[in-house]
């Protein structure tokens, strides 16, 4: 590494000996990381650029989201306050909030249990399963909606056995679950696949012959080492389970006060030109976006550092 | 502990990592399994260990069948190849974690576990790191690291997966010495993967010579080094010259000529004489049987290697000689070879 620890017959502590240069390596590395950007496009070009980039953003993104804002409080907060608090608004945020309650648990174990199959073992079947969780990121919702009232409608596959029983499932909360767990089942499967995979299996072999159960290991070892992008899979899920319009609306009916999300009670306020009220509860949505978006910045910044 | 391995065989899908393998290692024995990468070395140290199972043979310590006991049970200390520290946790935690996990009437207190960890973090010599995480230390340290953690759970057995295989030269050779010496003062038997010989030759008691899948030959370093059982331990241990000869009448041809060497019993047909660059002199063209042409002369730190181009029986052979300090040497220029020890084997 350096002349000294070359020259024979140097005496040196085994582990003194190591402690520098290592230090010394890791010092290097960061500056190699921080490395000055290669820059070739002369600077005119540069610029145009950049200008291109953020007037793109802040038109498309920048200018709807300040809208929903300058609409909502169009009319003062009295107008704002009275909107988010009138019943129909707020069954619907508890609709909302349910029906991402459940998915994301939902999502969290069936992510945890695919991911921990697929990446620790080897299975027929596995690069199928693998297409399979890819699919709802492909499939329109509104197909994966129609699916559900296809299966479960009163004209359904099932609809004599749930008649039957009189289980309600369109039109109802339990289909709104179905069709939001679809939409939103890729998000912590895909987060942890690749991040368990490149982990391999050597840490719980590890664990298993120091003694550690199957469960402890999972604890111990599988579970802390995947935990920052198991939040920012679940972060993810959120935001769409509670964004989600168009498999949601396919199922639930519109019954006010009773199966409208949020998304589905804006669509509705918008329609009866009622604005302000409609954009009320939009920025709750909004707002809900931005913290995602602050979450999720905090949460890359952990998992980059973990992958150090 | 006694380690007895009884006709282990392998196969993944069709091809088999270990053919009715038979290895017995004593007590207290540093042994190492010495081969080329695919030789079925590292699945006979998972399958002692128990993270892989044979797919028919015997494994036993101490008399006792193994395969009856998950790894788990076996308290056997693994070192893994790329050393699997738990990166959630720190170096002292890391340690713990074999200590940590224990239920019922093995569980220690928690002062216990301090004690033992902070004796441990000591004899490996890295009491300073307690609190790092595995990211943040060198390959060396976390090598120490692994084997502290292997070592909490007293085991009889230690088993490590190519220890040293990422590590750079240098230090790879100081915890190679080191190892050495914290196995003499442990009561432990321990095996050892590896595919460097010098690695083999130097740290272990008895070298289990590993190809294809079976053991080509059990002995010290010095045995398996001047006395190689196969052709294959002779390529695979030290540098080798070797040169496609045949044997007719109970001598020695070489391209049709005799060569005036013992064929060592081997019997009539294709043979293979293989020698040590070391043990093959340069002489006077005249003087041997063996000669050819120089084609280059490198030299690297304290040796000197000249490429030799012979006429062998299908077309011309190279062979690397040692070249003496002193003596110059023109590529182009004609020089015979004069083996002083060399192995003859049936091709």
């Amino acid at each position: 590494m350096n002349a000294l620890d070359q020259t024979p017959g140097h005496p040196v502590a085994h582990g003194a000996s190591e402690g520098l240069p290592s230090a010394l390596e890791q010092s290097h590395t960061h500056a190699a990381h921080r490395g000055r950007p290669v820059r070739t496009e002369p600077r005119g070009v540069r610029i145009i650029l950049t200008v291109i980039a953020l007037a793109f953003v802040g038109l498309f993104i920048g200018l709807p989201l300040v809208t929903v804002f300058y609409e909502a409080f169009k009319r003062g907060w009295q107008a704002y306050v009275a909107a988010l608090v009138s019943p129909d608004a707020l069954a619907a945020i508890q609709l909302t909030l349910i029906v991402a309650v459940i998915s994301v648990v939902a999502n969290l174990l069936f992510g945890l249990v695919a991911a921990w199959s697929i990446a620790k073992f080897e299975f027929p079947g596995k690069s199928l399963l693998i297409t399979l969780i890819d699919l709802p990121f492909s499939v329109s919702p509104v197909v994966a909606g129609l699916i559900y009232v296809l299966l479960f409608g009163s004209q359904g596959l099932f609809a004599a056995y749930l008649q039957a029983w009189d289980i309600k499932i369109i039109f109802a909360l339990p289909g709104i679950v179905l069709a939001t767990i679809f939409v939103t089942f890729p998000f912590v499967a895909r987060e942890l696949i690749p991040l368990m995979q490149e982990q391999g299996t050597a840490e719980e072999e590890a664990a298993i012959s120091l003694g550690a159960s199957g469960l402890s290991t999972f604890f111990r070892v599988t579970l802390p080492n995947v935990k920052w992008a198991l939040l920012y899979g679940v972060l993810l899920c959120n935001a769409r389970a509670m964004g989600e319009f168009g498999a949601v609306s396919v199922v639930s009916g519109h019954v006010r006060g009773l199966t409208n999300t949020m998304p589905l009670h804006i669509e509705i306020l918008y329609n009866e030109y009622q604005f302000v009220a409609s954009f009320a509860v939009a920025s709750l949505l909004a707002l809900l976006a931005l913290v995602t978006l602050i979450a999720k910045t905090i949460l890359e910044h952990r998992l980059a550092e973990e992958d150090r | 502990m006694t380690i007895d391995v009884v006709g282990v065989t392998k196969r993944f899908k069709t091809f088999a990592a270990l053919d009715n393998v038979s290895l017995t290692i004593r007590t207290g024995e540093l042994v190492a399994l010495l081969g080329p990468s695919g030789s079925g070395k590292t699945t006979l140290l998972r399958i002692i260990a128990g993270l892989e199972w044979p797919d028919s043979g015997e494994v036993r310590f101490d008399g006792e069948d193994a395969l009856s006991r998950s790894v788990r049970e076996r308290n056997v200390g693994f070192v893994f190849q790329h050393y699997a520290l738990f990166r959630h946790m720190n170096v002292f935690e890391n340690v713990a974690f074999g200590l940590r996990v224990r239920r019922g009437a093995d569980k220690l207190p928690e002062a216990a576990i301090r004690a033992k960890v902070n004796e441990l973090l000591h004899l490996v010599q890295i009491d300073w790191l307690a609190e790092r995480y595995p990211a943040q230390l060198s390959g060396g340290q976390r090598q120490r690291v692994a084997l502290a953690r292997a070592l909490a759970i007293s085991p009889k057995v230690l088993l490590l997966d190519e220890p040293f295989g990422a590590l750079d030269a240098k230090v790879r050779k100081e915890l190679r010495r080191w190892l050495r010496h914290l196995h003499e003062e442990l009561p432990v038997t321990s095996v050892l993967v590896t595919h460097d010989q010098e690695e083999a030759l130097e740290l272990a008691d008895r070298v289990v010579v590993m190809g294809h899948g079976k053991i080509e030959q059990v002995g010290s370093p010095g045995e398996v080094y001047d006395n190689p059982a196969t052709a294959f331990v002779h390529d695979f241990i030290g540098e080798t010259i070797a040169l496609p000869g045949e044997v007719k009448g109970g001598a020695l041809y070489l391209g049709g000529r005799p060569l005036g060497l013992d064929p060592q019993g081997v019997a009539d047909g294709p043979a293979r004489i293989l020698a040590r660059p070391h043990d093959v002199d340069l002489a006077d063209p005249s003087s041997t049987a063996i000669s050819g042409k120089v084609l280059s002369v490198r030299t690297f730190g304290p040796t000197r290697r000249a490429d030799v181009e012979l006429a062998g029986s299908s077309g011309p052979v190279v062979v690397e000689a040692a070249v003496p300090h002193g003596q110059d040497l023109a590529p182009g220029t004609q020089v015979g070879l004069k083996p002083r020890r060399y192995k003859v084997f049936a091709a």
